[in-house]
């Protein structure tokens, strides 16, 4: 599609602001990406003030929040804690987890490891992200607006969201329309980035690497494309809906006869329905669970196959359980709407499904562990992250099963359980693999490697804290603590649990400083770590063919692959792996 | 990275048969596909949900549809004629059809908004007056929007992109079939409007 040829001195911004080249901007999603992460961690710091000292004045930063989060003594507002809650949802998983696992991971390690030059089309790639930066600082604009920003929850769902910051504020410049049109720049971007993938992997690949032969993590990043591709307009659809709610008055998500607060409200039409919004939702947002997962797990698998110095075991039932989880992943999505009253036969059909979507997850996380089996395993500190994320992500996903049945369900929906059954998939599991990641390529990325000591210092501060964070909210929500309470103690069952939420919230607070090490780690390393060749870990994928850091257009020569992703280890061979660009006669 | 280094810019992959371009935008048609099949479940969902005009009620002109479906189908005609001209290196001929075809979306766009949106919206039937009008709104509106995003792209080729022709006929005919399609596909979603809103 682009042909244009470029300068082959390019200046400052046109190699690093407004680059093409699939590494630069591989760099740009990361660190785009782990800010978005670090501020949408800290809306959570201060909303577990809250939580923890109902009605106390926020220390630190209480005076300077503004008028739509704080009273006049710094005490978080109700509509500030739903705003930040809204607004931690949606920047965790739309702007830092997925940009950073995608567009991040993506974007810099899998054309290194099919052995392309670049991305299929640099200048769409280069679009995708400035249209994902956009898309970040529209959200954040909304902060600033008369009303303050979006506060009907990351779900944003009707009819509340239709006639949410409609008071007062501007009628289109205000909390939950720009969240709309944020919305739409980043689906936007991902369906850019995600046609772009697929293309690559199928058509760049290097001679010799078949489908079979590729690494897991491409695997996964492929899988992960089509969810994104498929998945995503459906929800630009119910945007689009949402948006003419709210600035033509149509009635899409609007009720005959709905009453708010007394008023009937007959401005609208009515006819439309509630429910209409949280099936497009969902149809996009169970799929984006997997968009979340499925880059962390094939990161893991990278990790271990390196750091066991053995194959990752069962490689072709992994590659099928990631594209039959894919797959299902499109026929779960009722069963975040088991309580919405849509039926028990609808009930019934989602709550098969989703047990039949738990079969390939623990398949895959057994093969996993099966990879550990009498392994003399590296205890890297790449490795103590995939490590950590195994049983972690165990927890969340087994934590998951009694809420894909609709009658444990009623109990359990829409309390803390939930909170903490979907974190510990998504904070101590996926984030925990990506921050392995980052550890694992950082050589590669920088040609220097991160300190050793700094990242223990980093890990287990930050492995211990996130179980302090997350596994109290299992027993908060068992004793019935509704998720989206401003001040849980004033019902009875709140006050009983206080102890354990104090709990959480001490955590997350020890959690935001256990980052300090990888933050100090991470700018240190980059300038003053210590040099490290083309392949520090003596791996055996492509991207280790390369030197480190790549250079423009990645490789001295093509490489050729000559065997599958992980041997490592074969007997009676020289060294203990076998890369995959390295001919046979060369190795035995 | 200077693109044409990049395998398969111009020549076809072996196992899918397609250029990157092609290929990626077929994907990207796979997408349009669930953002009009969620629209399209939209409106089946606010029908069946009750309160919705039975046939005949509403007052969707089926001469005036009818019209337009006709003017679309023969922009898709003279879409495949461009592409086909300059396929055989005849780029004279490929300019006038690609011209026709971007007069033909305009005639198309201006029928929809003259005679139809005005028209409506003049006897009070605005998108707040009736989940009817509102989905009808947003589905056609959205469609008019692809309809104007392909003529402003065709006009590329027309004007400022046409140099490509000098430097690259190949890739310049690559691009003018994937506008193509894309073409195809807008048309084809109209083919779908226009029973469910004018005839059913």
């Amino acid at each position: 599609m682009s042909s244009d040829h470029h300068a082959h001195n390019p200046g400052f911004i046109s190699k690093y602001v407004f680059s093409v080249d699939h590494k630069v901007i591989g760099v740009q999603y990361t660190i785009t990406s782990l800010l978005f992460l670090f501020f949408g961690f800290t809306l959570m710091m201060i909303m577990r003030w809250q939580l923890a000292y109902p009605g106390e004045s926020i220390p630190l930063v209480g005076g300077w929040l503004g008028q739509y989060l704080v009273d006049n003594n710094g005490v978080l507002l109700p509509e500030g804690y739903n705003a930040l809650g809204a607004m931690h949802g949606t920047i965790m998983v739309f702007l830092g987890v997925v940009p950073l696992a995608v567009g991040g991971f993506g974007n810099y390690v899998m054309p290194l490891q099919i052995g392309a030059p670049d991305m299929a089309f640099p200048k769409l790639n280069m679009a995708s992200y400035w249209v994902y930066f956009l898309g970040g600082v529209t959200m954040l604009s909304s902060f600033f607006v008369p009303g303050g920003a979006a506060n009907s929850g990351w779900t944003a769902y009707p009819p509340l969201s239709d006639i949410a910051n409609t008071v007062g504020t501007h009628p289109f410049w205000n909390g939950q329309t720009i969240w709309l049109l944020a919305m739409v720049l980043l689906i936007t971007s991902s369906l850019l980035g995600s046609v772009n993938f697929i293309v690559t992997i199928v058509h760049l690949r290097v001679k010799g690497l078949t489908m079979f032969r590729l690494p897991f993590f491409v695997w996964a990043q492929f899988v992960t494309s089509f969810l994104l591709l498929l998945a995503f307009p459906p929800l630009e659809a119910a945007g689009v809906l949402q948006l003419m709610d709210r600035v033509f008055d149509t009635s899409f998500f609007i009720p005959s006869g709905l009453v708010v607060s007394g008023v009937v409200q007959d401005q609208y039409s009515g006819g439309g329905s509630p429910l209409l919004w949280q099936h497009l939702f969902w149809f996009l947002a169970h799929p984006e669970v997997y968009v979340l997962i499925l880059p962390a797990i094939g990161i893991v698998g990278e990790i271990i196959a390196n750091n066991t110095r053995r194959p990752l075991w069962g490689y072709k039932t992994l590659v099928y359980s990631v594209i039959f989880l894919g797959f299902m992943s499109f026929v779960v999505w009722a069963h975040h709407m088991f309580l919405t009253g849509m039926g028990t036969k609808m009930s019934t059909f989602f709550q098969t499904t989703t047990m039949i979507i738990s079969i390939p997850s623990v398949v895959i996380l057994t093969a996993m562990l099966l990879s550990l089996w009498q392994a003399s395993i590296r205890f890297t500190v790449p490795m103590l992250f995939a490590l950590s994320f195994l049983p972690m992500f165990a927890i969340g996903g087994l934590t998951g099963l009694p809420l894909g049945l609709s009658a444990a369900d009623i109990q359990l929906h829409d309390t803390y359980y939930v909170i903490g059954h979907f974190h510990y998939v998504v904070a101590p599991g996926t984030i925990m693999a990506l921050l392995g990641g980052i550890y694992f390529w950082f050589p590669k990325v920088t040609g220097r490697k991160m300190s050793t000591m700094l990242g223990h210092l980093h890990f287990w501060p930050s492995f211990i804290f996130m179980n302090t964070i997350f596994f109290p909210m299992f027993m908060v929500g068992l004793a019935g603590v509704s998720r989206r309470l401003w001040d849980q103690t004033e019902y009875v069952q709140g006050v009983d649990v206080q102890s354990w939420v104090r709990m959480s919230s001490w955590g997350a607070w020890g959690l935001g400083l256990a980052q300090l090490p990888f933050i100090i780690n991470f700018f240190y390393s980059a300038f003053a770590g210590k040099k490290v060749g083309a392949n520090p870990w003596n791996a055996t994928t492509l991207e280790w063919a390369a030197p480190s850091p790549p250079p423009h257009g990645n490789f001295a020569e093509v490489p050729v692959a000559y065997r599958g992703p992980y041997e490592y280890s074969v007997p009676d061979a020289k060294e203990d792996f076998h890369p995959q660009h390295v001919p046979d006669s060369q190795v035995v | 990275m200077s693109s044409e280094l990049l395998p398969h810019t111009l020549e076809p992959h072996p196992v899918t048969g397609m250029y990157n371009g092609k290929f990626g935008l077929w994907l990207f048609l796979a997408s349009e596909v669930m953002l009009f099949g969620a629209l399209f479940s939209a409106y089946i969902l606010l029908r069946t949900h009750g309160d919705f005009p039975a046939h005949g009620e509403h007052s969707l002109s089926v001469p005036i549809g009818a019209i337009n479906t006709f003017i679309l189908i023969t922009s898709s005609v003279t879409m495949v004629m461009a592409w086909a001209s300059f396929k055989l290196n005849d780029p004279g001929k490929g300019k006038f059809y690609l011209m026709a075809t971007v007069l033909l979306s305009c005639a198309f766009l201006f029928i929809k908004i003259k005679f139809e949106y005005l028209h409506k919206i003049h006897d009070g039937h605005t998108p707040d007056s009736h989940t009817f009008y509102a989905i009808y709104y947003c589905m056609t509106g959205l469609h008019g929007l692809h309809i104007l995003g392909g003529v402003v792209v065709m006009l590329y080729f027309l004007l400022p992109g046409f140099g490509l022709w000098h430097k690259n006929p190949q890739q310049f005919t690559n691009r003018i079939e994937c506008t193509g399609l894309y073409w195809h596909f807008v048309d084809l979603v109209w083919i779908f409007l226009f029973p469910v809103f004018y005839l059913l």
